[in-house]
């Protein structure tokens, strides 16, 4: 049994601007894969070339077994794809869209209706649903973009961000909505917002500048070697103007941030460099410079770290 | 097919969800209806045709069938709708030739709009309607070729005015290319069948052909396979654009 979704060594070119580079990896039925990576890392040109939207330069990208380039038809017919911006025709109403959907593709007259009704209801546009979409907010627009994607309860779901322009609440729905659908399904979501791939991902890939950095569940993420450990704790403050300096000054430190002031004491997050033990380091300095240090503990280590040392290169 | 009717009913619906169909069909049916009456001497010449009405349809085409034709691809292009509907399965062809359908039907009831004229003329005389209806299947036959190359063109930008200004140039080609307009910029250095070649595929002369009497097999044949030559480039323009 193959994978749902097989991407191999997927490669897009725009002239002399490699987009992605020799992407490989594979998507199996209920799995959650969330691509991260910063704006122009590839995460779009990738799910433009899953969904047959752009011809891959090199490589190959195959749902169910069919290839995007030789069978793009069956490929489609298996995918719903929410594409960056959630791009639909304004002048249409949701109905009007999701008729059209539907028809195009070839839902039958019964499926139609309780298709139709089962979007509104996952995704609540029933309030809108007779308004033309250019005048609605853009977190209607995006879920009316969730509808027509989720509509032929396709096997494989692409979604470019989202939960991008939605409300906190919003964002706890669909991701909700996601976890929802994942058991029967294979999801591809892309986001740059971390908590999400922490909330719905049962598996992350790390892409920047077009390459897969690391790919792997959130907690081996989390746990990647380059990902630096932070302590917290507090001093007086009176002692910070001569504590702070040693402590940036100190081999292990890679930064030092001041939380908060109150009472008299000052909270302040420590940073490590990669691979050093920053609690060692600043109970060994605090011993040294005769300074009471309290409440000190280890900070998780948070994916936002890992991903900022990660495609920015330190 | 029926992804094909798919696509042309949500095009027309388009068409008629904005101004635009309702300011076309009105100026159309105004502009025709002027230019016949005054311009073409309808009443003065004492004929009972509908000549001067036919004489001004390519002059209208050629400004109007561009603002029709020049959001079919541009608009897709510009809103991002494109990656929507090219990630639909459905083929490339399918949806240019849904496109297509849409606009040539809109100017189908743009011209079957004009029928008040047909109807006056035959109040006022006995005309041949042989040669009236074969002119307005002419006419819409041309309609059609002017359809498909603008709309080709409009698969090239996304920017609807481009579109629409090249739209009209090139129709403009096509149109006079039996003229010395064209065939002037051709007689120079081109040898003389490529010169026949570019005289042979004017709308213009085709058309005139169709209006004098009875429909030649040949201008249907010129004006259909017209319409085929510019929809296949339209879909490997869309095609090709994937690989950009």
């Amino acid at each position: 049994m193959t994978a749902l979704l097989e991407v191999k060594g997927l490669t897009k070119r725009f002239g002399p601007l490699t987009a992605v580079d020799n992407i490989s990896f594979s998507v199996e039925r209920g799995e959650v894969l969330g691509f991260l990576g910063p704006n122009g890392a590839g995460k779009s040109t990738t799910m433009k070339m899953i969904t047959g939207f752009l011809l891959p330069t090199e490589g190959s990208a195959a749902v169910a077994g069919f290839d995007v380039v030789g069978k793009p038809i069956e490929v489609k017919k298996r995918i719903g794809y929410l594409p960056e911006g959630a791009p639909l025709y304004g002048d249409m109403t949701p109905k009007a869209l999701l008729h059209f959907i539907a028809d195009v593709r070839g839902l039958s007259k019964v499926d139609r209706k309780r298709r139709i009704d089962e979007a509104i209801e996952k995704v609540h546009i029933a309030e809108v649903f007779y308004q033309p979409i250019e005048t609605l907010s853009k977190g209607y627009k995006r879920r009316v973009g969730l509808a027509q994607a989720i509509l032929h309860d396709p096997d494989l779901l692409i979604l470019d961000e989202p939960t991008d322009g939605l409300d906190p609440n919003q964002k706890h729905e669909v991701r909700q909505l996601l976890r929802q659908m994942a058991p029967g399904k294979a999801i591809v979501i892309s986001t740059h917002i971390l908590e999400e791939v922490d909330a719905v991902c049962s598996r992350a890939m790390i892409i920047a500048r077009g390459k897969v950095l690391v790919d792997g569940t959130p907690e081996t993420l989390r746990a990647h070697r380059a990902a630096s450990t932070s302590v917290s704790f507090r001093i007086a403050s009176g002692l910070i103007d001569r504590f702070l300096p040693r402590l940036r000054a100190h081999g292990a430190v890679a930064r030092v941030e001041t939380i908060s002031h109150a009472k008299g004491l000052a909270s302040l997050l420590v940073v490590s460099r990669a691979d050093q033990d920053v609690a060692a380091a600043v109970t060994a300095l605090a011993a040294a410079e005769n300074v009471l240090v309290q409440e000190m503990r280890a900070e998780a280590r948070r994916l936002d770290d890992v991903f900022r040392s990660l495609t920015i290169g330190e | 097919m029926q992804n094909v009717l798919n696509i042309t009913r949500r095009e027309l619906v388009a068409y008629f969800s904005t101004p635009v169909a309702y300011v076309f069909l009105v100026i159309f049916v105004a502009a025709i209806g002027a230019f016949t009456f005054y311009l073409g001497s309808f009443f003065t010449r004492g004929q009972a045709d509908l000549q001067p009405f036919f004489n001004f349809h390519p002059w209208l085409y050629l400004f109007l069938i561009p603002a029709i034709g020049m959001r079919l691809w541009a608009e897709e292009r510009k809103s991002g709708t494109i990656e929507l509907l090219l990630t639909l399965p459905i083929s490339t062809f399918e949806v240019v030739l849904g496109k297509f359908l849409a606009a040539w039907l809109f100017t189908l009831i743009a011209l079957t709009l004009t029928f008040p004229i047909w109807i006056t003329v035959n109040v006022l005389g006995s005309p041949d309607n042989g040669v009236v209806v074969a002119s307005y299947i002419g006419s819409w036959l041309m309609a059609g070729a002017f359809i498909a190359l603008v709309a080709c063109l409009s698969a090239l930008t996304k920017n609807q005015v481009v579109a629409f200004i090249i739209g009209a140039a090139a129709s403009f080609i096509f149109l006079m290319s039996g003229l010395d307009i064209v065939l002037g910029a051709f007689r120079g250095w081109a040898p003389e069948f490529l010169v026949d070649i570019v005289a042979s595929l004017s709308f213009l002369t085709n058309f005139n052909q169709i209006t004098k009497g009875v429909i030649d097999l040949r201008e249907v044949i010129f004006f259909v396979s017209m319409i085929g030559i510019f929809l296949y480039i339209n879909t490997a323009i869309v095609d090709l654009k994937k690989t950009a």
